[in-house]
Parts: structure tokens; C-alpha cells; sequence
């Protein structure tokens, strides 16, 4: 798929599947879409591995916008895409912005066919600078 | 230096972060989201069920493969930053490093720790152990002072205003309590020089 593919990390798997079902009930099948939540061993928490696993599934040449709740959740996100590593890696953005909201309003922007950029900018803009 | 006996290292860590657990924990619940004493001793003790494939590498990329399995297995904001603090280590370090090969080694890990976390010295998170060390190393101390350093300095986050994570929630409410990531720190370092005194 063309369009840009969102992902969700939260520290609650509850949030990041909540969360992912209000994209779908708005976007569809339009965006490639991927959520993860959870430390991996049943707890609150954010995992590294489950990170780079949900960026391949919403995989997309456009590129791929990462939603997360609290710091953990980015400082993870960013590992991940670390790792992942170029040439990827320059095509993937962890977004400054509120968790559903952003997600909601990215994969919007993302099913007009807007490039990674506008995506990001679309999240960016839920966030008082 | 004395030859460092990595698997022997390893094990003194896993220990010292096992038997701190609870203490690390409830230092975490006060100020923070109270996961890590639970988190670090699953990363360690996931350091420890592959230690002698670790030792058996070159001390470079025992560093960075030791990095690698911290950020894969702790599972909160600490597998990164103490996993870049390895992985860094491992990437600058030489395979048989003196003393001052060491310490400039440490002092690019320190600066990648502060890039992962967007942080800086005096907002009360390890990096306000990680530089004294640092300082400690490149003034030559030895392993108990630099291990007394240490907990003094994790000792003085307690008064500190926490800047960065979870803690930071809290504002004026984070100070009176040590950081968690201060503590682990500090028994991590003394683990370290602990290990080395036995070799030495």
C-alpha cells in the first residue's frame, strides 16, 4: 500500500487495541495499521522486539508515523527504529503527539494519500509547542 | 589492567540487581511507575542465562551484544538507556583498554545515554551518577572510591527536582526521593569494581 502506515504503542495493550480500532472505524482498510502495548511478560509496560514487529507489519514504502502514550513508550519507539536501522529507518517518525488523537488525525491525513511529512505535521499540530 | 573476567562480572550484576530488586521497586513506586526493580532483574538475569557466550566475545562486542539483550528483555524506558550505555561502550572501548582508554570510552557512553534520554546532569535520573563516574575514572580512583562515589551520588538525587520521566509527573512532589535509576547505577558500578577487586 501506498499510504503511510501508522503504528500504536502504548504501555497498555487495552489502549494501543482501543486506540487502533478508532483509526479503523475511520480510515478502514485505507492505512497500513499496527498497534502493541505491554512489557512483553503480562504487565504494563513498552517492548522494544514488539515495536520493530508492529513498524514491519504497517510497513509502507511512504513510510510509518509512531503514536505513543508516555516517555517509555517513545524512548522505546526510538530504539526501535534504531535498530531497524537505514534504509528504513529515515522513513520512520515518532510523532510529538496526544496518543488517540493523533492517531485518529494521522491516519486521516494518511488515507489522502499525504505524504510522511503532512502525516506528521497533522499529529504535530495536536501538541501546544 | 588486570584481565577482566566478564562472566564472573556478569554474575556479581545479576546478584546485586536480584537481591535490590524490592528496594528498587519501591523506589520506583514512590516517584514513578514502580516496575524497576522487576524490569532490571529481568534484563540481567536474561544477561546471565547467556553469560558465557558474552565472555567468550571480544570485550567490544560482548559490550554491545550485552546492550542488545537489555534493550530486547528489560521492557520500560531502562532497557533503552542502560542498553545504549552498553551498546555505546562496546562501540568505543578498545579489546584490551587501559585506564584512560576506558574512561574516554565511558564518557561517549555517558553522552549517549543523555541523547537517549533527552536528558542532562541534575534532573535526577542515572546520568547524575554516570558523569561523577566518569569524572572518577578519568582521575584515576580506584574501584571503592569510585564505588563510594557512586552512592554519594545517587544519595544526592534526593533532594533534586526530577526533569526527565516518569518522576517529573510529580514536580516538587519527586523531591525527598532517591531516583531509581540513580540507585541501580550506583549497585551496578559497585558490582563492577567489586568483580574486578577479585580478579585483581
Amino acid at each position: 500500500m501506498s499510504n503511510v502506515g501508522i503504528v500504536i504503542v502504548s504501555h497498555s495493550p487495552l489502549v494501543a487495541e482501543g486506540t487502533a480500532d478508532m483509526v479503523r472505524q475511520m480510515v478502514g482498510d485505507e492505512v497500513p495499521l499496527a498497534w502493541c502495548g505491554g512489557n512483553g511478560h503480562g504487565g504494563l509496560g513498552t517492548n522494544v522486539e514488539a515495536i520493530m514487529g508492529a513498524i514491519d507489519k504497517a510497513w509502507s514504502e511512504a513510510g510509518v508515523a509512531i503514536l505513543v502514550d508516555l516517555g517509555g513508550a517513545e524512548t522505546n519507539s526510538e530504539m526501535a527504529v534504531e535498530m531497524i536501522g537505514e534504509p528504513r529507518a529515515q522513513k520512520i517518525i515518532v510523532c510529538n503527539a496526544p496518543i488517540v488523537e493523533g492517531a485518529v488525525m494521522a491516519a486521516t491525513e494518511s488515507s489522502g494519500g499525504a505524504s510522511l511529512k503532512e502525516v506528521v505535521a497533522t499529529a504535530h499540530e495536536l501538541s501546544p509547542s | 589492567m588486570a584481565p577482566l573476567n566478564l562472566a564472573r562480572l556478569i554474575a556479581v550484576a545479576a546478584d546485586t540487581i536480584a537481591a535490590h530488586a524490592e528496594e528498587l521497586t519501591a523506589l520506583d513506586q514512590a516517584i514513578g511507575d514502580g516496575d524497576h526493580g522487576l524490569n532490571m532483574k529481568r534484563g540481567f538475569e536474561a544477561v546471565r542465562a547467556e553469560a558465557d557466550a558474552f565472555a567468550a566475545k571480544p570485550l567490544p562486542d560482548a559490550l554491545k551484544a550485552i546492550g542488545t539483550k537489555l534493550v530486547m528483555t528489560v521492557g520500560g524506558a531502562s532497557g533503552p538507556l542502560f542498553g545504549t550505555l552498553f551498546m555505546a561502550l562496546g562501540k568505543e572501548i578498545a579489546a584490551d583498554p587501559d585506564r584512560s582508554g576506558l574512561a574516554a570510552a565511558f564518557g561517549k557512553a555517558v553522552e549517549a545515554v543523555a541523547a537517549r534520554g533527552k536528558s542532562q546532569i541534575g534532573q535526577k535520573t542515572m546520568l547524575d551518577v554516570l558523569q561523577p563516574v566518569h569524572d572518577a575514572l578519568a582521575a584515576d580512583k580506584t574501584a571503592a572510591e569510585i564505588a563510594d562515589i557512586a552512592d554519594a551520588a545517587a544519595e544526592a538525587t534526593v533532594p533534586m527536582r526530577a526533569l526527565r520521566g516518569r518522576a517529573s509527573f510529580l514536580g516538587e512532589r519527586s523531591i525527598g526521593h532517591m531516583d531509581a535509576g540513580a540507585r541501580s547505577t550506583a549497585l551496578l558500578v559497585r558490582s563492577v569494581g567489586q568483580a574486578i577487586g577479585e580478579s585483581a
